[in-house]
């Protein structure tokens, strides 16, 4: 009978304490903007590998989806006379919801793995050590440029993925669906609030927090060898996927819930 | 200068420093030898901060290591990793003026790239390594590079941990005479870690045993031959019987 609540009881006391570290990282990364030495150089290679390196795998997976989007809308409108909302739909489901879900997915994936792994690479091989005998702090070089050129970057990737996913949904309306063309976009320009592209853009930024806060938390924190750099990259994405959909909720439920 | 008095350190249930005493003088070599696993490595990591101890105390210059500021006390020392720890995603000449690129000893970078040359020509590297990534050198190579790492600032103290790993033994010794000739022409003080007893003759002036978590022998290198230890006699001359627990 004690070893199940044993058993849960540790579980929850292991969910907390990784709840405590993740925070006090988070803190101690976050407190590093306002402290100096800063490294630009650092930062600028961060936003180029994470932004401009991104660009494709969002563009693509906006345009699909968009794509595939506007064909589900127009089957499912036309079994209650209700084709002619796909402009309207695609423009807010790619907004609210798809465009900041899938390219933070996207830049779990991308980001958040390529991230831990490297981290995780220079835990293995004493360069995070070598670091601090040269008198660097990593969290000030490695951490804080990944996670604030994220945070930067991800709610312009996004606002293009929300525009590509829009386009996606265009081009299949207008090229196979039969739809004007300019009564398309009027109809989407129409429909679209200032909250619908604030709050995407604010996901975003969020989104990209986490992933490569997630990225830099498990890579810092690797196990040693290979396996432990596998370890910290599979886990860094589960995690950062998770917390991604998880804090999506709550943001949609804060932005759209009254 | 360096003084580690009744230093403990565990992980988990593993005991590794079990009450550490060792004082290295000013300007004396001390290598520290024992076997794999006996806590060598985490000693100098304790000295520099990277490992935290559990009790006792380290001190630099008589100062309480943990009470000194954190950049000063370590712009004093370089170290030369067992596996090189270079930086994968800079080149060579950067690697080696890291230091002098950033925080209080930073360079214009002109300066900071003609020191690293001349860091590498120091030990034996020309300058058309300077623009080549860590993963474009041999192994003995990229110790080079990390000796000249360690050198760029011109320390006052340096940590050679297992510096001839992994290397053929004439490159063992290149390494061996570089050390040695660096050391003295900097006046530096230095600690190596290592189990290579050609190693150990070519560096040390001094040197300690670690066994079990504590220093078992400790004394000058003309002593090491006839220190009346058995633990020290089997392992300078690398016998599989004695007091030594040997897994076989």
């Amino acid at each position: 009978m004690t070893n199940p609540i044993a058993a849960l009881g540790r579980a929850v006391l292991g969910a907390l304490a990784f709840v405590g570290r993740l925070a006090l990282f988070s803190g101690e990364t976050i407190s590093h903007l306002v402290r100096p030495p800063f490294y630009p150089r650092e930062l600028g290679t961060a936003l180029i590998q994470i932004g401009f390196y991104s660009l494709p795998v969002v563009g693509l997976t906006a345009l699909f989806t968009g794509g595939a989007l506007a064909l589900q809308i127009y089957a499912g409108g036309a079994r209650f006379s209700a084709e002619a909302v796909v402009p309207q739909i695609v423009a807010i489901g790619m907004v609210r919801e798809l465009g900041p879900v899938l390219v933070g997915l996207m830049i779990a994936a991308r980001v958040t793995s390529s991230v831990a792994a490297e981290i995780a690479t220079m835990r293995v091989t004493e360069q995070i050590d070598a670091l601090v005998t040269l008198s660097t702090n990593p969290m000030k070089y490695l951490t804080l440029p990944r996670v604030l050129a994220a945070t930067l970057v991800m709610p312009v990737l996004v606002g293009i993925g929300d525009t590509i996913g829009i386009l996606g949904g265009y081009l299949v309306a207008t090229e196979t669906l039969g739809f004007n063309a300019s009564t398309y976009i009027k109809n989407t320009a129409d429909f679209l609030e200032f909250m619908d592209i604030f709050s995407s853009l604010i996901k975003g930024g969020v989104f990209g927090f986490i992933a490569a806060l997630m990225g830099c938390y498990y890579g810092m924190n690797s196990g040693r060898g290979a396996q432990g750099v596998g370890s910290a990259t599979k886990t860094s994405v589960v995690a950062a996927a998770i917390l991604i959909l998880a804090s999506n909720f709550i943001l949609t439920q804060a932005f759209f819930s009254a | 200068m360096i003084r580690l008095t009744d230093v403990h350190k565990s992980f988990g249930s593993n005991d590794v420093l079990r009450g550490v005493d060792l004082h290295v003088p000013k300007g004396k070599s001390m290598v520290v030898i024992g076997g794999s696993g006996t806590g060598k490595s985490v000693l100098i990591k304790s000295v520099l901060g990277l490992v935290t101890p559990d009790s006792g105390v380290i001190e630099v210059d008589g100062v309480d290591v943990t009470r000194q500021p954190r950049d000063a006390f370590l712009a004093r020392f370089g170290m030369l990793f067992q596996g090189g720890a270079l930086f994968d995603s800079l080149p060579v000449w950067q690697n080696v003026a890291f230091r002098l690129m950033r925080g209080a000893l930073k360079r214009p970078k002109a300066e900071a790239r003609e020191i690293a040359i001349e860091k590498l020509r120091r030990v034996g590297l020309g300058p058309d390594v300077a623009d080549r990534l860590p993963a474009e050198l041999s192994g003995g190579m990229q110790k080079r590079v990390s000796l000249a790492r360690a050198i760029a600032a011109s320390p006052e103290i340096i940590f050679f941990d297992e510096p001839t790993t992994g290397l053929d033994p004439i490159m063992s010794g290149v390494i061996n005479d570089l050390i040695r000739e660096i050391v003295v022409e900097m006046g530096a003080t230095a600690i190596t870690i290592t189990h290579d007893m050609t190693s150990v003759r070519a560096i040390s002036d001094r040197v300690a045993m670690l066994h079990r978590g504590k220093i078992r022998w400790e004394g000058p290198i003309a002593d090491l031959d006839h220190s009346n230890d058995p633990y020290v006699d089997q392992f300078i001359h690398g016998r599989a019987s004695g007091p030594i627990e040997t897994l076989r």
